[in-house]
């Protein structure tokens, strides 16, 4: 077995067991990008010598015995969780020079465990989108297909799992950032309940539904992770107080585990394969033991505007601050105030960041509030009222992760209303607050794509759906991509 | 202008007495140097999140007790979208519709009389960075040390119809809030600020006239006069037969004029939304009675304890209540010397002269309020004479000596040993043989001259009852033996 298709926890024990050293590792993960990266094009920042130096720190605490689960493990990081010291983009051109003076909390709890940190993820402009085309540096390809998307926003984290180019990958999850790309791109990918991991220090989109979760090559690795990078933060006034143990249900029973299977999920719009590669793993949980119930989520028709209305409407207010006085990118030529935030903001912003800044700024307009943002607030309440009746029978949900699987560069990604309405399978766990798993039950027959379903469980009921992703990871057998 | 009545509401901002901001544990202090008491949060750069300090919604509280408001027990937090430099995250986060203190209403009074103002609501908010303007390079600074200083807006209804009346409320609502130690109200330290709204309408006319707003007022004087020279200005307008333009003015404290600043016909529109970064805040009955068991003597129940329990005049209980800490002070003195009237004569004749004429702070008093009280003790029972007590006062200031020591070591102690007195007695009565043959043979007034100079050889060290005694007695002896 190749040292990159290794699992987190053999590399733990190899590094422990003195077999390779975490610089060691470190540089041949860096090697892999510099081999690599030229055809993915995942990351945007690369801390070669950074890295270096926190494996060789890595080692020290290594050979004295005091390892934990990601000591000296190398590790990429998506661009809008705020690294101190090193350049955090956005993929926007906004933010071409900006160096945090801070680190996200997630960062401060990976390096107290003496994690590398590799470098910055590609994704989507300010993780608005789902084919991280839209960033303003590069556009990253699909390592399956390097002719296709890795999806979005989080590709640039996808796309390096799948194409092995870091050990474990963080994304942020708006309205399916981690679980779609996770998809294209062949990797599982955990959205953990809002408030499980602290946002101090992730780039604000929609506040109110963004989450910072791990992609993996499995829900075991994810679940590891989570338990370091989880937990309240002082910081973060919606962290929430509940300690999960995501890793707690990973050996849990499929037998008796009642399974929901909402019938919107699988109607029109959704690719046929897709149903029927989904509802094969389904028949899998049913043989070993679970029960499986039809149910119905009547408001999903509503779910993308809702989810469009909120999220923008946050964004709007959220990437205000972006105009051109204390940080980032400023215009060359203003002579007053106005001006100069105007041309910062018409030359630092790209098409879909604009588009929803003027779509969120529209809804919170007076005389539009009520007739858009307010009824969105009403939908919201609504959808979460639906999942928590489905929730008081049911244990998991199971739904296709993405209509269609990864689709090829330049299909979609300039019809913003149909790059929106492929994002049904997974806002609502977003607008729900719920805790949702990619993981991948299958691959296309004529291109051989990744297809992927996602678990969905109720608030806080993050080791459950891990555990539930585990019992099929088990016994599935990923192909990793050829590059 | 009798012809109209004006309608006059009030927007008052006292900064609450927190020792961090609000949404960060930067220091709050007034003046410093420029942005040196500022955060990656109060400043607002990507990624950071406010966190709510528990002490404001503390503060907010103790608030709407002491301004007979309703508690607001499920309170929301709310951003106020715009753009300014002096407002890094372009947004302030403030309170919209469910704000921390509900209706209210409080007692002022004037030479026209009692009257109840109502307090529509008041609501925590986050205070704006200071912009500097430089002619000379004509560019503007910006200093963002009071960015996040914690604000209480209190927002009255139009119901005042004076300048007087206006200042009265301001007065009110500063006393209140000193006296629940909210705010320290200092209008020329920035803790206290009010914008006010301006309008006339015909007396017999329901519905309001075309409200001006004026901002800029660093004073009460100014108030008064800005309201007084608005009122002149819009009576005059009306009179001419036009129509008042409803605009913001700023004061020109100079000319004793309002300007027009910006007009409000294409008005903000401040996109107010939930703040997703900030869960709504719940107090409880019980917290509620905690802070109200907590909160100090109000100003009203002071009053009412002077005037009725301690029986002092109208006019010493206005002057005694007028700054919270003079009010504080009389009332530990009381406690060690309990004549209430005579530690209320002293502090408003011989103190509150230290403090009117700037040489002394209320709230920085050089001696205690036990060494206070034992001066006017000693005094009132003739330990020392008053213009002797008065000398001491001043020691206690310079000196801070203890007033029995100053008394002791100045010989101001009145000489209680009557041998002594009865020496100077004796030796004038001998001297002034002509005038105490003139006081037995009637002349009564002639009592007057002796007793002077009894009382200037005994340098004022004796007690004048005690002379007087002897002396009366020493003449009537001669009388009796004339007889």
């Amino acid at each position: 077995m190749e040292l990159c298709d290794m699992s987190l926890f053999k590399l733990r024990q190899m590094l422990d067991e003195k077999q390779i050293s975490s610089v060691e590792l470190t540089q041949y993960y860096l090697d892999r990008i510099k081999e690599l990266d030229c055809q993915v094009e995942s990351y945007i920042t690369v801390c070669k010598e950074e890295a270096i130096i926190a494996a060789q720190k890595a080692d020290k605490i290594i050979s004295e015995g005091k390892s934990r689960v990601l000591t000296g493990i190398p590790i990429g990081i998506k661009d809008n969780i705020c690294t101190e010291g090193v350049l955090t983009t956005c993929a926007s051109k906004m933010l071409y020079n900006f160096i945090p003076p801070y680190s996200a909390t997630v960062i401060e709890k990976l390096k107290e465990q003496d994690a590398v940190i590799l470098g910055k993820l590609n994704m989507d402009e300010f993780a608005m989108g789902g084919s991280t085309q839209t960033s303003y540096y590069k556009k990253t390809k699909n390592p399956y297909d390097l002719t296709r998307v890795p999806g979005g926003s989080s590709g640039g984290s996808a796309a390096a799992m799948a194409a092995r180019l870091a050990v474990i990958t963080l994304g942020s999850d708006t309205g399916g950032s981690i679980r779609q790309p996770a998809a294209f791109c062949g990797v599982t990918g955990m959205k953990p309940t809002y408030g499980a991991v602290s946002r101090y220090g992730l780039m604000a989109f929609g506040s109110s539904l963004d989450q910072i979760g791990p992609l993996a090559k499995s829900s075991r690795e994810c679940a590891e992770v989570l338990n370091v990078i989880s937990g309240w933060d002082v910081h973060d006034g919606t962290s929430s107080r509940n300690n999960i143990d995501f890793t707690s249900e990973l050996d849990r029973k499929i037998k008796g585990l009642k399974i929901a299977l909402p019938k919107e999920f699988f109607g029109q719009g959704i690719d046929e394969e897709i149903k029927d590669v989904v509802l094969k793993a389904v028949k899998k949980y049913e043989e070993m033991g679970a029960e499986i119930v039809e149910v119905s989520l009547p408001t999903l028709k509503y779910a993308i505007p809702t989810y469009y209305l909120l999220s923008s409407a946050e964004a709007s207010s959220n990437l205000s601050r972006y105009d051109g006085i204390k940080f980032g990118y400023c215009t060359p030529k203003s002579k007053t105030y106005e001006e100069r935030i105007m041309r910062t903001r018409k030359e630092g912003f790209g098409n879909e960041v604009k588009r929803r800044i003027f779509l969120g700024t529209y809804a919170l307009s007076s005389g539009y509030y009520d007739a858009y943002y307010k009824k969105a607030l009403y939908m919201r309440e609504k959808i979460k009222e639906e999942y928590a009746r489905i929730f008081e029978s049911c244990d998991v949900m199971i739904t296709p992760t993405a209509p269609t699987t990864a689709y090829k560069i330049g299909d979609t990604y300039n019809d913003p209303v149909k790059m929106y309405l492929a994002d049904i399978c997974t806002v609502t766990v977003n607008i729900a607050g719920l805790p949702a798993v990619n993981t991948i039950c299958g691959y296309s027959k004529e291109d051989n794509m990744p297809i992927g379903m996602s678990i969905v469980g109720k608030a806080f009921d993050d080791a459950k759906v891990l555990g539930v992703a585990h019992a099929f990871e088990k016994d599935f057998t990923i192909k990793s991509p050829s590059l | 202008m009798s012809h109209y009545v004006p309608v006059i509401g009030l927007e008052i901002h006292a900064q609450l007495l927190t020792k961090t901001k609000i949404f960060c544990s930067c220091e709050v202090d007034f003046g410093g140097e420029q942005n040196t008491r500022c955060c990656p949060v109060c400043i607002g750069l990507p990624g950071t999140l406010p966190v709510l300090n528990k002490q404001v919604v503390k503060y907010g509280v103790k608030a709407a007790l002491a301004l007979n408001c309703g508690v607001g027990q499920y309170t929301k937090i709310d951003r106020k979208n715009y753009f300014y430099p002096d407002l890094p995250k372009a947004y302030q986060i403030s309170q919209f519709d469910l704000p921390i203190c509900k209706a209210g209403k409080i007692k002022i009074e004037t030479d026209a009389g009692e009257k109840y103002i109502r307090i529509h609501h008041a609501h925590i908010e986050e205070d704006a960075g200071k912009l500097i303007h430089d002619q000379i390079e004509n560019t503007s600074l910006a200093d963002y040390n009071r960015c996040g200083v914690p604000l209480l807006e209190i927002v009255s209804e139009p119901d005042m119809s004076s300048a007087e009346e206006a200042r009265a409320y301001i007065e009110k609502v500063a006393g209140l809030l000193q006296y629940a130690d909210v705010s320290l109200c200092r209008m020329e330290e920035g803790s206290l600020r009010a914008d006010v709204n301006v309008s006339l309408k015909r007396p017999e006319s329901i519905q309001l006239g075309t409200k001006v707003e004026i901002k800029n007022l660093n004073s009460l004087k100014a108030i008064v006069r800005a309201i007084d020279y608005e009122i002149e200005r819009q009576g005059k307008i009306l009179d001419a037969g036009d129509v008042v333009v409803q605009e913001t003015r700023k004061f020109n404290d100079n000319r004793g004029i309002t300007q027009s600043m910006r007009s409000k016909e294409n008005a903000d529109d401040y996109r107010y939304f939930k703040e997703p970064d900030i869960i709504p805040v719940v107090i409880s009955d019980d917290e509620i009675e905690k802070i109200k068991n907590e909160m100090p003597i109000l100003i009203d129940e002071r009053v009412d304890t002077y005037l009725n329990e301690y029986e002092l005049g109208k006019a010493d209980v206005k002057i005694l209540v007028a700054d919270r800490a003079i009010s504080d002070f009389y009332n530990e003195a009381v406690v060690y010397y309990p004549n209430h009237k005579a530690v209320a004569n002293f502090v408003v004749v011989e103190l509150l002269k230290y403090i009117n004429e700037g040489e002394l702070k209320g709230d920085e008093i050089p001696f205690t309020a036990e060494e206070f009280a034992t001066l006017v003790k000693m005094t009132e029972e003739e330990v020392v004479n008053r213009n002797n007590a008065k000398a001491i006062l001043k020691l206690m200031i310079d000196d801070k000596k203890a007033p029995q020591v100053i008394a002791k070591e100045q010989g101001f102690l009145m000489n209680s040993d009557t041998s002594a007195i009865n020496e100077v007695v004796i030796g004038v009565v001998d001297e002034f043989k002509e005038e105490v043959e003139g006081y037995l043979a009637g002349k009564d007034k002639l009592f007057g001259f002796l007793m002077g100079q009894c009382t200037k050889r005994l340098a004022g060290r004796a007690n004048p009852k005690t002379i007087k005694g002897i002396l009366e007695e020493k003449l009537n002896k001669l009388r009796c033996s004339l007889k």
